[in-house]
């Protein structure tokens, strides 16, 4: 796989179906639903004690503006990778171009990606900071990879608007 | 996250009520008695904080990228903060009124970072 900053587009080149496939689940795995340790970080509250009245106020009026803003974000990530749409076979040496005015909403998308992943298998800071681990295992192995892999593409594209 | 405030007509409904003549004829209007609500602006006056906690996940170039972004605060200071949330697990992003406080946290909380508002002790 290679990326690279091409005029106004990152891209992602010879992308192998594997990756390609890790990719196409960023939206799903930005999902919530079901997950209530990722609904609580992702939606946490404004403040820490008892505050109830402020907490409801939150979650009236500033949670659903906040669902729509994430929302947003994980659509225009939808729409880009649907250039990734295809077989296994027509995956293969596959080419992502992502416009640089929808970084942010990458940036977005995987972040909610890799919060929600990592609070549904409850990743404690010694393994999300365990880059060399290897091989993958197991499906707890895969979820830290799509975390690490979400996070090196964040890296990338924090450096590209950082010029 | 504070009340609305009062539209002109129920203002100027208000202010007539105030100075409204006791009966016909008669032209001197009394001073409005004003009540302090002295606990309320109390709670206003007191400072908040913005606290950013520290969480395993979002990464330092990230946390680093919305502080500059949020606060505007310049590449160093926004680093310093994020080095503090680190290595102390929070750190005090700004201090001011309690209705910017809370629109900050909404902002933080826009980009996934853990933000609260603090009453300052």
């Amino acid at each position: 796989m290679e990326i690279r900053r091409r005029k106004n587009q990152i891209e992602i080149s010879e992308l192998d179906p594997f990756l390609a496939e890790l990719l196409r689940q960023i939206p799903a795995s930005a999902n919530t639903e079901g997950a209530p340790a990722a609904e609580q970080r992702i939606f946490s509250p404004p403040i820490n004690g008892k505050e109830t009245e402020l907490c409801a106020e939150w979650k009236m009026y500033v949670e659903p503006e906040l669902r729509r803003l994430f929302q947003t974000a994980t659509q225009t990530v939808g729409a880009d990778l649907e250039q990734l749409n295809g077989n296994e076979e027509s995956l293969a040496n596959r080419t992502l171009r992502i416009p640089t005015k929808h970084a942010d909403a990458w940036l977005s998308a995987l972040n909610q990606a890799r919060l929600v992943i990592a609070a549904k298998n409850n990743f404690t800071e010694l393994e999300l900071n365990d880059h060399l681990h290897s091989p993958i295992g197991s499906r707890r192995d895969l979820s830290l990879f799509q975390v690490n892999f979400y996070g090196f593409l964040q890296e990338f594209i924090l450096r590209e608007l950082d010029d | 996250m504070n009340a609305e405030p009062l539209s002109a007509e129920v203002a100027g409904d208000l202010i007539a009520e105030i100075v409204r003549p006791k009966s016909a004829g008669t032209s001197t209007v009394g001073a409005p008695t004003i009540e302090k609500e002295t606990r309320a602006e109390e709670a206003l006056d007191v400072p908040w904080h913005v606290v950013v906690h520290n969480d395993p996940v979002n990464l330092m170039s990230y946390v680093t990228m919305v502080f500059q972004r949020v606060f505007g605060y310049p590449r160093d200071k926004a680093k310093k903060h994020m080095l503090e949330v680190h290595q102390k697990g929070r750190s005090i992003l700004w201090s001011g009124m309690r209705e910017r406080a809370e629109l900050y946290v909404q902002q933080l909380h826009g980009y996934l970072l853990l933000a609260t508002i603090e009453k300052v002790s």
